[in-house]
């Protein structure tokens, strides 16, 4: 590491080794990661095989016709189901409860900003954590949740436990957590903007919802897109809380795709089945993240450049 | 009119937001008794019991003594996140410098495929990977995880870092080479120091994101390694253990990532745009 004298620099061997250089520097990193490719590529390979743990004799290639299967399974089609229909309401709520939280937190001031901060609790909770948090909450022998709901004269809400509220539950606990994710991105964005069409649109005394729609909408929409996209991109793969509050269940009320994947390979040990379910979601995330990225990169281009 | 209203929205984002945490906090200080009882009360003498079963790992139940392991649990935690985020800062952070500071071949390339692990459904590779780490040996050890955790912590780091030195210009380093300081003194001197809080930033998120980690290790940990989050979740489904014991054992689990959130908010709000947003 020693520099050599500038007086005698050896040019070809200099030049070499400053080429050589930001391959060295980031090689570490990406050998680590390349033993992740491995088995990347062998839950490719399992997916086209009929291979059950608990029948090593029977394992045998029959490419694609494990995905053939599952395209005829309702039970897939639940999976598909649940898990757009999981990802679509989470997302959706987050986005409006989010976005209105950054309107009210807009302004900076002390109580804002203290507020702000307090939000970030429930992100920095474990999502598996807060599902056991929000289990003891709508326990339906002490549950504060469960009483408060019977005061309201519902009697005999099962949260979890029911087929009918499953989802409901799940949903809710998934925007307790990721809900200050959303505002904190979209208060970000808010702030960011330039205050100039504001205060035009206020001298000219333009009513306060054609701003919102005409100005604030538009100009904060790579934010929103940006923010939608990441949370989409988890969402479709949750796992944490609908594991640890309900094992997807009741029945198969809850059966996301990883939910899924799991259970088959760990309970049915049908190693198959769940590599091929699980291709099938890394082919809708890898479409979402590459969307994702396109629009991450020219929202950064433009902070930065502005 | 408009003031109140102000008020009653933040004041319900706040309930919403701050009460199940409040809730699982004073469950913790209650006996059984206590929390069976409805409807609910705010009034009651606390007990610290629940907390000294955690920790002496005795749980005294209707159907005998209970041994648990908690604080181990808690333990593995602390390892299994610090170990993780040392490493992948060692790794990450002259990978990001390279990235922000040359432009070279498949450069771009290296950086989106490491980024595209983030994204990716972990239990595509984690399934197959449990098998291997059996015939391995490494379903055991610490070392198996911490190097699956670079999943988690690696591409965080490399991206928030990169940010940071792509911010930088780069005249003083060149400034200080013409100086004939080597590369590796320039990168040590100056950039280094100036990405500090950068650094600083990637590493707690990277160690927030461990912590709160919980399918890595359900699928690859042994349960003498396992970390809080699963741990937490056998205990739930363990007979006999009684409700106030896992509100404290909850509390621990959170207590940690809650604090250091607390503590170093600004840098997490950062960290949490992955730089896509400077607030």
């Amino acid at each position: 590491m020693t520099a050599s004298a500038p007086t005698l620099p050896r040019p070809r061997s200099r030049r070499l080794a400053r080429r050589a250089l930001p391959y060295l520097l980031s090689l570490p990193a990406l050998l680590v990661c390349i033993g992740i490719l491995v088995p990347f590529f062998t839950a490719v390979w399992y997916s086209l095989e009929r291979y059950n743990l608990a029948m090593p004799m029977m394992r045998s290639f029959v490419g694609p016709a494990q995905y053939l299967d599952l395209l005829t399974d309702p039970d897939f089609w639940q999976t598909v189901k649940v898990s757009f229909i999981y990802a679509a309401a989470t997302v959706g709520i987050e986005l409006l409860l989010g976005l209105g939280i950054a309107l009210l937190l807009r302004e900076q001031s002390r109580l804002n900003n203290v507020v702000s901060v307090v939000l970030l609790l429930p992100l920095m909770t474990a999502p598996a954590i807060a599902s056991l948090m929000w289990k003891l909450m709508t326990n339906p022998n002490f549950g504060v949740l469960s009483w408060l709901v019977s005061l309201l004269g519902v009697h005999d809400f099962r949260w979890a436990s029911d087929p009918r509220t499953a989802m409901f539950t799940v949903v809710l606990v998934d925007v307790w957590v990721y809900t200050p994710f959303m505002m904190i991105l979209l208060l970000a964005g808010l702030r960011s903007l330039p205050r100039q069409p504001f205060e035009a649109a206020a001298l000219d005394g333009v009513p306060a919802h054609f701003v919102f729609f005409r100005i604030t909408l538009p100009m904060l929409s790579p934010y929103i897109i940006t923010a939608t996209l990441f949370r989409l991109l988890d969402s479709i793969q949750q796992f944490d809380i609908v594991y640890a509050m309900t094992q997807g269940g009741p029945g198969d009320a809850l059966m996301l795709f990883q939910v899924r994947a799991y259970l088959d390979f760990f309970q049915y040990t049908n190693v198959g089945t769940s590599a091929a379910l699980m291709v099938i979601l890394w082919a809708i995330t890898y479409l979402l993240s590459n969307l994702f990225i396109k629009q991450w990169l020219k929202l950064r281009e433009r902070t930065h450049h502005a | 009119m408009r003031k109140v209203l102000r008020a009653l929205a933040l004041g319900a984002v706040l309930v919403f937001f701050l009460f199940p945490i409040f809730w699982i906090v004073l469950m913790s200080f209650q006996t059984n008794e206590q929390i069976l009882r409805l409807p609910p009360s705010l009034l009651f003498t606390p007990t610290l019991a629940n907390y000294r079963a955690l920790i002496s790992g005795h749980l005294v139940t209707a159907a005998g003594v209970l041994d648990i392991t908690f604080l181990r649990n808690l333990g593995n935690s602390v390892l299994l996140s610090t170990a993780s985020v040392l490493l992948s800062l060692l790794l990450g952070v002259p990978a990001a410098y390279a990235f922000a500071r040359f432009r070279f071949r498949l450069g771009e390339d290296i950086a989106f495929t490491l980024l595209s692990f983030r994204f990716a459904p972990p239990l595509l590779v984690l399934l197959p990977l449990s098998l291997y780490f059996q015939d391995l040996g490494l379903n055991d050890t610490y070392a198996g995880l911490i190097w699956v955790y670079q999943l988690i912590c690696l591409p965080l780091i490399l991206w928030i870092v990169r940010g940071y030195f792509e911010d930088l210009s780069p005249d003083i380093e060149y400034a200080y080479q013409v100086d004939g300081h080597s590369w590796g003194q320039a990168f040590r001197r100056i950039a280094l120091p100036l990405a500090g809080p950068g650094i600083a930033a990637a590493g707690l998120l990277a160690f927030i994101f461990a912590w709160n980690n919980f399918v890595f290790a359900l699928i690859l940990a042994s349960a003498d390694k396992q970390p809080v989050t699963v741990g937490a979740l056998a205990f739930v489904t363990a007979s006999g253990i009684q409700y106030g014991q896992i509100a404290a054992a909850i509390v621990l689990s959170i207590l940690p990532t809650l604090a250091l959130a607390l503590y170093a908010q600004r840098w997490l709000v950062e960290g949490l745009s992955l730089g896509a947003v400077k607030g």
